[in-house]
């Protein structure tokens, strides 16, 4: 071979799961000593690529070459010998281990099969020194920082070797700190001749650190472009396979009386530690209040506080006037909530029941759907019905399992069983994760047209964009408090930034205008 | 009675009824470390027992006093061979651990009566064995003052046998390049994998391993108390030793503890009229005290967080 | 598509059925015996007159209620490996109720003291369930010890309280007895008694309750995801102890009827009962549903009993019948294989018609 400044060719890569089709033909050319960013939606299909780069699964055909020899990589094992290593988005690390063992795990020196710790060790401290890599080997990974956490990921590859790093949407869990560190850490093992792919769906982090972009589309490879000459419109365009309006359509908000009520509430998380300290909010009816915030800064405990899923160790939650905290979610809920909770397979649906058990579920226990304890199947089916074609919920039958929809309609099925109780506050947590560009319109409009008819709407995700565009006033979660409200109009994607990374308003203020000499643009 | 009498009548007693327990317990560590729950230690612990007492009536001619001991090594390999069916059904077949564990012990007395049927003439229950493993003096130790008598007199070989295996499976869980792996696997298996571990085998082993340490232990059970085989040999000890293993957190060192502790009350119950105050209580509390005592554990003192964190959850590798 | 799942999960009872009573002819085979023979002593065993259908009826009696109770149990998502030492708890507290009181009439002392049966294995099984809702303590260790607690206080009440130092128990009063003498009069002196009919109705109390009530609902769904359920405002603790209340009650039932039935008195037990582990079995078999569990209890209950048939028509050891019984477990529980090749099959067929 000629051109063997790729350190990896992957050639038109097709997996297939049953008839779905995850990667299809897709196209895929790595430099050496490069940051390459593969940039698609969630669910384009960049995770199945990158799992078939590092050995977590066989594609069903195509080529991977690695300086220029083909090669098969048909386990982890394998993947890491070719140097290859990848840096889990979920950290694939054992909680009860130290982070000595987390790295040497798999290929440990040993003398006869006994553990050698102190050349384990030794060998740490060089690689961590060398790559400014700050990890203490002797600690618990249950004890350590995520930031932590990501660096012994990281140390995880480079201790066997890998000259080609993946990292899998690494800033998901990271401060705006944490991230800075990252880049600087990232360019400073291409410096030293590693190179990176890094797997995103952020585009103002290809703008700092990649030198090349792939975009992947609905399992296709759609274009590799250089990003310095690329802007973050097009690469946005390209993503999403059409000119995309940032805005959704909306009238103007006219907030009413107070729907909701949080007045000073502590939360704790499960490992006993305050996840939401001294927190008050309050959300109008017709209006819709967003939370933003990096994931893991309370709002989970928040939501689950005030939907009685968790306890609230102190302070008052008030729906509608009455002091709900620490109810059972069945009296929070009969009290004028409807709540489209944060993962909709673990709370929001029961998979392996029928879609018409799963509309059912809030209300089965209620005249017509039962009576005197006894199920009444023919209203059940008749009620799932009508919802079923008032949210157009795209399924073969109502009596299929929740299971065989796609995660679009399972998402409206939920809103569909949430609003049609006619519920005070709905909040919608998360509401539009993993889900393509239609479905997420559509949903966008239901909270709005809830917020029309009066009701009240509390709205927490992690997509800035989605808060930006639906809210009409934005608290911004940071370790357990609301640090600041802002309205829409008068707020940046930057300055929403630094306040989510813990911030004050005034600052926040003065170093947007400061770096963007006095003109903050407003997002378009 | 004299005291050092009495001492010695609880301590030996304690420790032949410990000795299957310290074995089989020490066999579910490797097991549940490695991810794989069984409940099917009482089924291993019976084809351990039997195939023990069919080795030492057809041997015991030919190899005299060392029959006990070997027999204890072809019941560790049935043992392994029959925890295979647990393995491939849990590992390979995704089958629920729980269930593959009651197939287990369902199997297990069936087949064995079935067999000593077929060996000895349609009898349900094998001939007393002769070789069994009686008291034995640990050498030296033997002659210490007082002490010497009371623990290392007509004591039990297999049980200090037992614990020298429990500090060697110590080692290996927790020294070993092969115990960080097993317990990896048990903790986070798929972190295992991409790290080029290969769960199924590493399963494999911790299966296999409590397959040989379990069917050692019921070879103890029969030669040492039973020294026939019929289908009431065992008798709950593979619960005992589950709850010896849980009762121990999961360490060698403390499953060994649990099992002594175990053995001790399950020896009450049978010695306990030859001891004052003991006498008076009602052999049942003696009885059932190992099995309470592991529900107030279990509830006061072990959270569920303690066990291992993939334990009983069935590893399915995406291709 | 939902019939295709329908009609897999019957597939996989079948063929497990199936594949287990190969297996034990293969066993028969090797060790030198006669399958077919073996075979056939048994299926005249349990159903060759009617004195022999009595008696498999009669064993199919107890399995179903022991099943039942763990098919509740199992639905809420919890595996009660502790039915045998409710079941014998039922058996010994109905038993010791009859013993104790025989002046009450005899019908009203047989509904009461069943009442007692299902109770006593209620508590018991609802010790663990409230363990499991509020420490969040293991079921099936829990079970697991309390079977063995449950067996040696049996024993010890009824050597040393139910009777002077003697290993069974009088026989209950003549009226509070199930053995109806029309029944045995049918089946040529079977030690059928009318439990039969009772599980019956319970196998249809059981599937109206879990099918067509809220509360059957709520216990399906808490199995089936415990984090959704509590979202849609069901308590789960509640759900947890409920389903081990209801389940401990049958299995009570079920030793109940060895007491008031097949035995009319209690003896000190060698081992955990049997009727605990095959009512597991056959509860797993019948895939939990109250029908599946009607045949499949038919099924154990004529392996059971046509088993004993085996020694003595054809010489073949009647552990085959439980070794049989575990191998189908074993298929049941590894129903992926089974799965796998009827995918398989189908798939090649499809690409046939192509």
């Amino acid at each position: 071979m000629s051109e063997t400044n790729f350190v990896i060719e992957m050639k038109g890569i097709t997996k297939e799961f049953g008839t779905f089709k995850a990667n299809d033909n897709i196209n895929l050319q790595l430099k050496k000593g490069e940051i390459h960013a593969l940039l698609g939606e969630n669910g384009a299909g960049k995770s199945t690529l990158m799992n078939i780069l590092s050995g977590l699964l066989e594609p069903t055909s195509g080529k991977i070459l690695i300086d220029g020899k083909e090669v098969t990589i048909n386990s982890p094992g394998m993947a890491n010998k070719l140097g290859i290593g990848m840096v889990h988005q979920h950290f694939m690390l054992v909680k009860k281990f130290t982070v000595t063992e987390n790295i040497i795990l798999g290929s440990e020196p040993n003398k006869a099969g006994v553990l050698d710790q102190k050349t384990a060790q030794q060998s740490i401290k060089e690689l961590s020194e060398k790559y400014g890599l700050l990890v203490n080997p002797a600690s618990k990974i249950e004890s350590i920082s995520v930031g932590m956490e990501q660096r012994v990921e990281i140390l995880k590859t480079l201790y066997r070797g890998a000259e080609i790093l993946i990292f899998d949407e690494p800033t998901a869990v990271l401060t705006p700190q944490e991230i800075n560190e990252l880049m600087q850490i990232m360019k400073a093992l291409t410096n030293e001749g590693k190179s990176i792919i890094l797997i995103t769906h952020k585009l103002d982090e290809i703008k700092e650190v990649a030198d090349r972009c792939t975009v992947i589309r609905r399992g296709k490879s759609i274009d590799t472009v250089n990003v310095s000459t690329t802007s973050q419109q097009e690469l946005a365009d390209m993503m999403v396979g059409r000119s995309v309006s940032f805005k959704t359509e909306k009238k103007e908000a006219y907030p009413k009386e107070v729907v909701l009520s949080v007045e000073n509430i502590v939360v704790k998380e499960g490992r006993g530690l305050e996840a939401v300290k001294s927190l008050s909010l309050e959300v109008r009816a017709g209006e819709i209040l967003g939370i933003a915030g990096i994931d893991g800064n309370g709002q989970s405990e928040l939501i689950q506080a005030i939907t009685g899923l968790t306890k609230t160790e102190s302070g008052k939650i008030k729906l509608n006037g009455k002091e709900i905290q620490n109810n059972t979610p069945r009296n929070i809920t009969e009290n004028g909530l409807g709540h489209i909770p944060e993962d909709r397979h673990k709370y929001g649906l029961i998979l392996p029941m029928s879609l018409e058990e799963n509309i059912a579920i809030q209300t089965y226990y209620k005249k017509p759907l039962s009576n005197k304890g006894f199920l009444n199947p023919k209203e059940i089916k008749e009620y799932a019905k009508k919802l079923i074609e008032e949210f157009d919920v795209r399924t073969q039958s109502e009596t299929v399992p929740a299971s065989a929809l796609s995660g679009g309609n399972q998402q409206k099925a939920i809103i569909a069983r949430e609003i049609d109780r006619n519920p005070s506050l709905l909040i919608a947590a998360q509401p539009t994760r993993g889900l393509d560009v239609g479905a997420i319109e559509y949903i966008h409009k239901r909270l709005i047209e809830q917020r029309d008819n009066g009701k009240a709407v509390l709205l927490m995700s992690f997509e800035l964009d989605e808060i930006l565009n639906v809210s009409d006033r934005i608290a911004v979660m940071y370790e357990g408090n609301i640090v600041a409200i802002v309205e829409p109009k008068e707020t940046t994607q930057q300055e929403l930034g630094l306040l989510m990374a813990g911030s004050s308003l005034e600052k926040a203020r003065a170093a947007v205008e400061k770096e963007l000499g006095k003109e903050p643009t407003h997002v378009e | 009675m004299d005291i050092i009498n009495v001492l010695q009548l609880v301590f030996s007693s304690a420790l032949v009824y410990s000795a299957p327990l310290i074995l089989t317990a020490l066999g579910g560590t490797f097991s549940e470390r490695s991810g794989i729950v069984n409940v099917g230690l009482e089924g291993i612990m019976v084809m351990g027992a039997f195939s023990s007492v069919v080795f030492n009536l057809t041997f015991a001619s030919q190899l005299g006093n060392w029959t006990p001991w070997v027999g204890v090594v072809v019941g560790g390999l049935i043992g392994i061979l029959f925890s295979l069916i647990h393995a491939v059904a849990t590992i390979n077949l995704r089958a629920d651990h729980i269930i593959s564990g009651t197939v287990i012990n369902l199997m297990a007395p069936a087949l064995a009566v079935f067999l000593t049927r077929v060996l000895y003439d349609g009898r349900g229950q094998t001939d007393i064995i002769s070789e069994n493993f009686g008291k034995a003096n640990i050498p030296l130790l033997e002659k210490i003052p007082v002490l010497g008598p009371i623990f290392f007199r007509g004591t039990s070989a297999p049980a200090f046998v037992g614990i020298a295996i429990a500090v060697l499976c110590w080692f290996v869980l927790f020294k070993t390049r092969f115990g960080l792996r097993l317990r990896a696997v048990g903790e986070h298996p798929q972190a295992a994998d991409t790290l080029g571990i290969n769960v199924y085998m590493t399963k494999y082993a911790g299966v296999l391993l409590s397959g040989l340490l379990g069917g050692m232990g019921g070879a103890i059970q029969a030669q040492a108390i039973s020294l026939n085989f019929s289908a009431s040999t065992i008798a709950g000890q593979g619960f005992i030793a589950m709850a010896a293993m849980i009762f121990g957190k999961w360490n060698p060192l403390g499953a060994m503890g649990a099992a002594i502790f175990f053995g001790f009350a399950q020896s009450l119950s049978v010695i306990g009229n030859y001891i004052p105050i003991i006498q008076d209580v009602p052999s049942v509390w003696l009885q059932v005290a190992p099995y309470l005592i592991t529900i107030i554990v279990l509830v006061g003192v072990i959270g569920k967080s303690e066990g291992p964190a993939a334990n009983g959850k069935t590893y399915i590798k995406s291709k | 598509m939902n019939n295709k799942s329908k009609l897999d999960n019957i597939l996989v009872p079948v063929f497990s059925v199936i594949l287990g009573l190969l297996l034990g002819a293969l066993i028969m085979l090797v060790f030198g015996y006669n399958p077919v023979a073996g075979y056939q002593a048994m299926v005249q065993g349990a159903f060759g007159s009617s004195f022999y259908i009595g008696e498999t009826l009669r064993q199919a009696t107890p399995l179903i209620f022991t099943a039942l109770g763990f098919s509740v149990a199992y639905t809420a998502g919890f595996f009660n490996i502790g039915v045998a030492g409710q079941a014998l708890l039922g058996w010994l507290f109905s038993v010791w109720f009859a013993l104790s009181f025989p002046e009450i009439p005899g019908i009203i002392l047989l509904f009461i003291s069943l009442i007692v049966g299902a109770l006593a294995g209620a508590l018991w099984a609802g010790i663990a369930g409230f363990l499991r809702a509020y420490f969040n303590t293991s079921e099936v260790i829990v079970t697991i010890m309390l079977n063995y607690t449950a067996l040696y206080t049996a024993n010890y009440l009824i050597r040393n309280v139910l009777s002077e130092s003697s290993d069974t128990t009088a026989r209950i009063p003549e009226g509070a007895s199930l053995r109806w003498a029309w029944l045995s009069d049918l089946t040529s002196n079977s030690t059928l008694h009318g439990g039969i009919f009772l599980a019956l109705i319970m196998a249809v109390v059981v599937w109206i309750f879990m099918k067509k009530t809220t509360a059957g609902f709520e216990i399906r769904a808490v199995g089936l995801n415990p984090f959704a359920s509590k979202y849609a405002g069901m308590s789960t603790k509640r759900n947890i102890i409920i389903s081990m209340l209801i389940s401990g009650s049958l299995a009570g039932l079920g030793g109940a009827m060895e007491g008031m039935g097949t035995f009319q008195n209690i003896f000190v037990q060698g081992g955990i009962p049997s009727i605990g582990f095959d009512g597991i079995a056959v509860a797993l078999l019948g895939l939990g549903n109250p029908v599946g569990i009607l045949f499949s209890a038919l099924l154990f209950g004529a392996l059971k009993i046509g088993g004993n048939s085996m020694p003595l028509v054809a010489d073949v050891p009647t552990e085959v019948v439980d070794i049989v019984i575990a191998s189908i477990i074993f298929f049941v529980g590894a129903n992926y294989l089974i799965r796998m090749v009827v995918d398989k099959r189908a798939k090649l067929n499809k690409g046939g018609v192509k």
